[in-house]
């Protein structure tokens, strides 16, 4: 059935074909709706889930850990400072193995306040042991938080997931989305059942004091799974190929890249508008493509060292981590090391400001450019107001 | 002196009171000598029987019962970050009420500055959505995992290592009255009870675990390393927090307030705070001062009572 759902509602359609059975909620610009379906629908009885109202996101994430050991499937979705409020708990979840599924309307975060979208809020939780999907469109976002429990609650991996889904470009506008059948979904996905679980009759403690003689190992299964989770990733999204008629190309999507001599790494809403641009561009002739990055944690190391071949790799951040360029540039740059093609980082669409067709074009031109000229600059700021924007 | 286990076990030969012989906490746990706190849990699973699932936040809760991979209690516990033992049970309850199992007793268990500290606003919550569980804070009147700084429980006067000099102006009014703010929350059921009246304790808790909705136990757990104290005095000193009124034995059940231990013949607050070193830089003066608020506050709590009951 074709609907014409937003993000956001897409998102908690999504939480209900999951079957989730605990969810905790706590209202965040632009994330709300999905809080306020969920609620419908419990309260319609179309979701038998307990719904817990929580006094904030910390509270949130720390009831769903809990909900998680005793074995039900749990579900949240937050933005921004509640995100960045969560930081903690979101350390615990992924440190004590609960693949709790979590939309994020990606957000600025103040001060000053600004409420629109970019990528600040989740790619400053890029380092907690979570994995995390970014998403193109509205069908993405559903069929991806689908993927994202059954990669979370694989034995094998057992970490936890966020979905990023743009805010207010993709939370709060209304696309065609196909949702799926019940019992397809069911087939794909099946319950829950973590080994070992909470159990009365065999009493265990669960996240107790480590010390120093064994935390390294614990560390470093959280590093191994995290790495196995790429397989089990493609895995996922090959077998919802199979069944839903649709997949997204596992880690990496690229897109008209074979014979490109320039490409553009971007992730979430603005590869929509890269990859439109990329069609106009090759009408004129231009050897240019887009290589969307659908999950950075775990990172697409071999599908990114791929790109070496490639004259020129522009990288864009839809945020700042104010050190030595985006956090995307860095680690794409880091996994191309040794290979002498040539990196720029593109830095836009912030706070809510749009990345606008002419944006992208302007950035392939400048990328083109390059491939003649040589890397004028290491970072570009697009679109400021006084047209500098570069060091 | 408390009663040792001989005495308890002839008062259940004899009908008068039955403390429950099963073990849920076991030898090898890692608290320190004199420690209060291995007691009120010993006590309190020994009321609350086996089907019984416990949180824990960080405190010397989260070290007691052993360093992985031993454990030392027969119930499952999660450990979990300070500021959400509330939350924690919520959650933990709302998954055990979708798979069925609802006879389970949930307990958050956590000490003073884990609750009317950073813990309030969780636990606040978790009555406001009116979790069916035991929320227990343990009361050693300091932060004393991290080595004795003030809560918003400690007492007034004491030292703590932030609080050297007793009386500092960033801790001007003594312990929170926790289990009050609870009750103006909603709270269905409160209580506070001391490791030295154990027969009280076991019976509260039991009290507690027959109401459905939030409950909460206000226990003094003395910590001798914090309190600067004989740590072979424990159970006495605890003794005296009660007879002299700094810790009176009160419950809130069924919208009243009433003691639950009378004080008769209450003891000068000055027997209680000269066994500890915590409150020996206190003057005469400020003796008297502490022994005022004491008279002031159990004045208060007879016209609460009184109130409760109209």
């Amino acid at each position: 059935m074709i609907d014409a759902l937003t993000a956001n509602q897409a998102a908690a359609i999504a939480a209900k074909l999951a079957r989730i059975e605990v969810a905790a909620v706590y209202p965040i610009t632009p994330q709300t709706t999905i809080s306020e379906m969920m609620a419908e629908m419990v309260s319609r009885g179309e979701l038998d889930a307990r719904f817990m109202l929580m006094e904030s996101e910390h509270s949130a994430m720390s009831a769903l850990i809990g909900a998680s050991y005793v074995g039900a499937r749990t579900f949240t979705a937050t933005s921004s400072h509640g995100l960045a409020l969560m930081h903690e708990v979101l350390m615990w979840a992924s440190g004590v193995r609960r693949p709790i599924v979590m939309p994020v309307a990606a957000r600025t975060i103040g001060g000053p306040w600004n409420i629109w979208g970019e990528h600040m809020d989740v790619i400053t939780e890029r380092d907690v042991g979570w994995m995390q999907f970014y998403c193109e469109n509205n069908q993405e976002v559903l069929d991806t938080v689908l993927m994202a429990y059954k990669v979370s609650e694989d034995p094998s991996v057992m970490l936890p997931a966020m979905v990023v889904i743009d805010g207010f470009i993709l939370t709060h506008t209304v696309d065609a989305v196909s949702v799926p059948e019940q019992h397809l979904v069911d087939e794909y996905l099946p319950s829950f059942n973590p080994d070992p679980v909470l159990n009365i009759d065999d009493p265990r403690r669960f996240g107790g004091l480590i010390m120093p003689d064994w935390w390294t190992e614990f560390r470093y299964r959280i590093a191994l799974d995290m790495e196995g989770a790429k397989k089990r990733i493609q895995e996922a999204d090959a077998e919802f190929g199979k069944i839903f008629g649709r997949n997204y190309g596992g880690l990496v999507e690229n897109y008209r890249t074979d014979d490109a001599d320039v490409v553009l790494v971007i992730a979430g809403s603005a590869a929509g508008t890269a990859k439109e641009v990329v069609d106009h561009l090759r009408d004129e002739g231009l050897r240019v493509g887009v290589a969307r990055m659908r999950v950075f944690r775990p990172f697409p190391s071999e599908e990114i060292a791929e790109l070496n071949s490639k004259d020129v790799i522009g990288v864009f951040d839809r945020s700042y981590t104010f050190g030595d360029g985006g956090a995307m540039f860095n680690e794409v740059r880091s996994a191309m090391h040794g290979s002498d093609n040539i990196i720029k980082n593109y830095v836009g669409g912030l706070g809510g400001r749009d990345v606008t067709a002419a944006h992208i074009e302007w950035i392939f031109r400048n990328m083109l450019d390059i491939l003649d000229n040589g890397l004028d600059r290491k970072i570009e700021w697009v679109g400021l107001r006084d047209g500098s924007g570069r060091w | 002196m408390a009663r040792g286990g001989g005495e308890l076990i002839r008062e259940h030969m004899s009908g008068k009171f039955i403390i429950p012989r099963e073990e849920l906490m076991h030898p090898g746990h890692s608290a320190c000598p004199g420690c209060g706190e291995p007691i009120a849990m010993r006590l309190l699973l020994k009321a609350l029987g086996p089907r019984t699932v416990m949180n824990v936040p960080a405190g010397c809760c989260a070290v007691i019962p052993g360093v992985w991979p031993r454990y030392s209690l027969k119930i499952p516990l999660i450990d979990h970050a300070f500021e959400c033992t509330g939350a924690t049970s919520s959650g933990i309850r709302a998954a055990l009420d979708a798979k069925g199992m609802n006879d389970i007793t949930v307990v958050g268990w956590a000490g003073d500055g884990g609750t009317v500290d950073i813990g309030l606003q969780s636990l606040s919550g978790a009555i406001d959505r009116g979790t069916d569980f035991l929320y227990v804070m343990y009361d050693n009147e300091a932060y004393m995992n991290t080595g004795s700084q003030c809560s918003g429980s400690t007492p007034w006067g004491a030292w703590t290592t932030t609080t050297p000099g007793g009386n500092e102006i960033s801790h001007r009014t003594g312990k929170k009255r926790i289990l009050e703010m609870l009750v103006e929350n909603g709270i269905s059921y409160a209580a506070t009870v001391n490791i030295a009246f154990p027969e009280d304790l076991i019976k509260r808790a039991q009290i507690a675990q027959s109401i459905r909705g939030p409950k909460f136990l206000h226990i003094l757990s003395p910590c001798p390393s914090g309190w600067k104290m004989d740590p072979s005095k424990t159970v006495e000193v605890a003794k005296l927090a009660t007879q002299t009124g700094m810790f009176p034995l009160y419950e809130y059940r069924d919208s009243q307030y009433q003691f639950t231990e009378e004080i008769k013949d209450r003891k000068p607050v000055e027997e209680y705070l000269r066994l500890q070193r915590r409150f020996r830089h206190l003057s005469p003066t400020q003796i008297s001062e502490i022994q005022n608020l004491v008279d002031n506050r159990l004045r208060e709590l007879d016209a609460r009572m009184e109130a409760s009951r109209k």
